[in-house]
């Protein structure tokens, strides 16, 4: 029996390391998102309790699912031990904040026919990541889960141990603030400024319309359409 | 015919209708709603752009220094209580 044992660890470390090694890209990538410069730690953590679960791990296949549970289970007990609260309600000019109509009022693009997609357009990967760290942890954990890793709403009830309602609360709440920071950022950052300026010319050097790099402009969320 | 919803209520549903989430009363009362009204269209478009912002824009790399110190806590990994089943 120990002999049977010892083989029976050495497989399980062997596909476990294997497992962890695969998923360390995409595992660091939700634990940054998550965390962000904690996200190191948090591996580190997950990948510990991990370890120790790995026994009740029946279908291997399910691995790579069940180590970025893990890791948002971690997130999540690090939160309650800081005694972070689920969120405050928003104040009413957040819950009344739109950031659709807010482009269309500000008009920070003033050469582009296609407004919407163009905002969206000036932020790089990590513009967006930026953003998202500028929300409370308890609405970005929702916000990320759900859309960025795309865990059902009663999947990440079950991760982050909360009832479904609350969760499409927070969902609602992040994304409400999202916007708001989406903006906020383009604001603070000079994004739009960058962008406008670029785009202007453009417009004059191909037109007005044109992209700076020459491709079609995006279709679908000009003006035009609301 | 559902009961009429304001814009407000609309655009608090839209991303509940993109995620197939909506009660099918509430998910009535928004197609109706949308069926004339173009602006709650143009949030619709947008909400489904920030959506895929959310779903393609947010990738994150892992530093090499990262990845050294992550793989050698990998390495040094051991499965479950190994203590407790030498002990059996």
């Amino acid at each position: 029996m120990a002999v049977l044992g010892v083989v029976v660890e050495t497989t399980d470390r062997a596909a476990l390391q294997q497992l962890a090694r695969q998923e360390l890209p995409r595992l660091y990538a939700l634990a940054r998102r998550l965390a962000g410069d904690e996200a190191e730690d948090l591996v580190q953590e997950a990948l510990v309790r991990a370890c120790r679960a790995f026994d009740g791990l029946a279908d291997h296949q399910a691995g790579p699912r069940w180590l970025r549970v893990i890791l948002a289970n971690v997130w999540r007990d690090r939160l309650r031990a800081r005694g972070r609260r689920p969120s405050e309600l928003l104040v009413d000019e957040e819950e009344r904040f739109s950031l659709y109509d807010t482009l269309v009022e500000e008009d920070p693009l003033p050469y582009s026919d296609t407004l919407h997609v163009d905002f969206l357009g000036a932020f790089s990967e990590e513009d967006v990541h930026l953003v998202l760290q500028r929300l409370p942890d308890h609405e970005r954990a929702p916000l990320v889960l759900r859309y960025v890793e795309g865990f059902d709403a009663t999947e990440v009830a079950a991760m982050l141990a909360l009832p479904v309602g609350t969760v499409h609360s927070q969902l609602h709440r992040g994304r409400q603030r999202f916007e708001r920071e989406l903006w906020r950022y383009a604001e603070e950052s000079g994004l739009l400024a960058a962008t406008s300026d670029h785009e202007g010319r453009a417009a004059g050097d191909a037109g007005a319309g044109g992209r700076p790099d020459g491709a079609p402009a995006p279709a679908g969320l000009g003006r035009g359409s609301s | 015919m559902t009961a009429p919803i304001t814009c407000r209520a609309a655009v608090q549903r839209l991303w509940g209708y993109l995620d197939h989430e909506l009660e099918p009363r509430d998910q009535s009362a928004l197609d109706e709603h949308l069926a004339f009204c173009l602006r709650c269209c143009g949030e619709l478009a947008f909400a489904r752009e920030l959506r895929r912002l959310l779903r393609t824009r947010t990738s994150v790399s892992l530093p090499g220094d990262a990845q050294a110190r992550l793989e050698a806590v990998i390495d040094g990994l051991e499965v479950g209580d190994v203590a407790a089943r030498h002990d059996e």
